[in-house]
């Protein structure tokens, strides 16, 4: 019995890790090729040493940078993305704080109106979005990649259904002491809410990381070109090099991936709580 | 003089009392105004221009020279094979790309629900495609797809397949984006029914234990009943998402060859911007809002009320 149950574990290992090869092999090949020569990313394919950083060197990653302004693209996205997640972060709170708190006259119509809205796709409104942004004269502008995206009908929803369950009797006690809703807002509830507030600013972050069809609209300009038009125009710029592209490639995860290392509690809090609300 | 005061008294306490009253109704919507001005000029403006537009022959070039046509252009999109054609293959790539990535999704959870040793490193490893944006993974895809010496025809040499076009080829580059694209976000919805999983109480299995049934009864009567709702909001969430289809062909293919890979939000992208005809790309994009909000409602309509 004790055999069979640790044979099983066993088991249990390699499937999963031949399983997990196939998700992140690709990835893994993707780094190993950015270390390497060019021609021997075309030597190594056939065999196991497509995955290995073997002949290292960091020319790819010199080169990558001294053909195109990464660092600047870099810094644009991280700058953009970070200033939407968090105006939005304060904007869509206050707002998710005076649904489920502050009860006024239209408030549960403006509720319905707002959930409602969290089915209309970007998709369907971006040419009219183009042109209301263009009229404010903002095309080829960090504004326009910003302000568009601060209120977020979602972001104000998943505040709301956490702002429900905050204690009432706290909220009275401040303003017993004579606090009025936006000091009882600001020092009672906030300080007591940073989990969720981390967690819509994650989501917010990772979700606006990864834009590509807005910038593509509103910016031409290179020096507020996000890293993701970057590397796409990177890509097809002649000649084209493996091991640059997947250097480049590489240098546009990373912050991804130290945000998703810091963070990864409330990141993966947030998906699962998406879910299972529904 | 006691009258003044009185007065005073009284007309203050009034004030004070209308004031804590319109103060009261005020502020909770004073905390709602910033959002709502966001919200009512990028989103709720835009998504009525859009459907106004979609009316009017509105050519980018000739902003000044709009005029009401009806349901022209309505018409006209019936008639536009380019705009079938986009409409299929939506449609064919969501009806693949979702049950293929969900069942995928399913068993991954399956496979990490155990909390043993290191099973947060095979977690992370399934995962970390969602951490890699689309346009990263897309870029990376092109090369493993090379018909010549891409890693995967290099790979299916190897074990004596018969190599592949991929994306060059009409018949195989919208097959080839759904594989890739199940691959990058299964470990997204895996998260969210792995969550699933592990909300289901123990005691529930273990009276089924004591009742004598399988794994697979237990599975069968206990796993998928409590995870109903869950699997019928991440398939809801899914196929939305896989309606929104741009950046893989806009990448990968242009929407080539011959328009395999051109979807609903490609053709509105391409009508839009590039033919600068706002007014037929605004109908286009109102019929994919009407798609999109049927099948929220439609699968909406599935979950079940507690």
């Amino acid at each position: 019995m004790k055999t069979n149950k640790k044979f099983k574990t066993i088991w249990f290992y390699i499937f999963n890790t031949l399983i997990s090869l196939i998700f992140i092999a690709p990835l893994i090949w993707m780094v190993a090729s950015s270390f390497k020569e060019e021609t021997k990313i075309f030597e190594h394919l056939n065999s196991y040493k497509a995955l290995l950083p073997l002949n290292f060197t960091l020319d790819n990653y010199k080169m990558v940078f001294q053909r195109i302004p990464m660092t600047k693209y870099i810094f644009n996205s991280v700058f953009y993305v970070s200033l939407i997640s968090f105006f939005g972060a304060i904007v869509n709170s206050i707002c998710g704080y005076g649904l489920a708190k502050l009860k006024f006259k239209g408030s549960s119509f403006i509720l319905i109106i707002i959930i409602a809205l969290t089915i209309v796709p970007f998709e369907s409104i971006m040419l009219p979005l183009y042109l209301i942004v263009n009229k404010m004269k903002l095309i080829n502008s960090m504004y326009a990649l910003i302000i568009p995206f601060i209120g977020n009908c979602f972001s104000i929803y998943m505040f709301r259904q956490f702002f429900l369950d905050f204690p009432d009797a706290l909220l009275e006690a401040a303003y017993i002491d004579g606090a009025d809703k936006f000091t009882t807002f600001l020092k009672v509830v906030v300080p007591n809410s940073i989990p969720v507030f981390t967690t819509v600013f994650i989501l917010d972050f990772v979700s606006h990381w990864g834009d590509f069809l807005w910038p593509i609209l509103v910016t031409t300009n290179d020096n507020i070109k996000n890293v993701q038009l970057g590397i796409q125009s990177f890509f097809t710029m002649a000649p084209v090099y493996y091991g640059q592209i997947m250097a480049a490639l590489v240098v546009t995860t990373l912050p991804m991936i130290l945000i998703f290392l810091f963070f990864q509690k409330y990141y993966i809090k947030g998906i699962a709580s998406t879910g299972l609300k529904g | 003089m006691e009258q003044i005061l009185e007065f005073k008294n009284n007309f203050l306490g009034k004030v004070l009392v209308a004031n804590k009253k319109v103060g009261f109704k005020e502020v909770g919507f004073l905390f709602c105004l910033p959002s709502l001005v966001l919200i009512s000029i990028f989103l709720i403006l835009p998504a009525f221009m859009a459907l106004y537009y979609s009316f009017t022959d509105f050519y980018l070039l000739r902003p000044n020279e709009i005029s009401f046509v009806g349901l022209k252009n309505y018409i006209l999109v019936f008639k536009d094979a380019t705009f079938w054609k986009a409409f299929f293959n939506t449609l064919y790539f969501s009806l693949t790309v979702v049950p293929l990535q969900c069942t995928l999704a399913f068993l991954l959870a399956l496979l990490v629900k155990k909390s043993v040793k290191g099973i947060g490193i095979f977690r992370m490893a399934y995962f970390s495609p969602v951490v890699t944006s689309m346009t990263v993974i897309a870029i990376l895809w092109i090369f493993l797809y090379n018909p010549n010496y891409g890693l995967i025809n290099v790979l299916f040499e190897k074990i004596g397949l018969p190599k592949l076009l991929f994306l060059k080829s009409s018949k195989q580059a919208m097959p080839s984006i759904i594989f890739m694209s199940a691959w990058q976000a299964a470990g997204y919805q895996m998260m969210i029914f792995l969550a699933g999983l592990q909300s289901i109480p123990d005691y529930l299995y273990e009276a089924a234990q004591i009742d004598g049934a399988k794994k697979f009864q237990q599975f069968i009567h206990i796993t998928i009943p409590s995870m109903y709702n869950v699997i019928v909001f991440v398939i809801m969430i899914t196929t939305v998402q896989a309606f929104k289809l741009f950046t893989q062909p806009y990448i990968m293919t242009q929407g080539g060859p011959e328009d395999s890979t051109k979807t609903l939000v490609y053709y509105i992208y391409q009508e839009g911007f590039q033919f600068r005809n706002v007014g037929y790309s605004s109908t286009i994009a109102i019929i994919f809002f009407l798609l999109v909000v049927m099948i929220s409602i439609s699968l909406k309509k599935l979950l079940k009320q507690d």
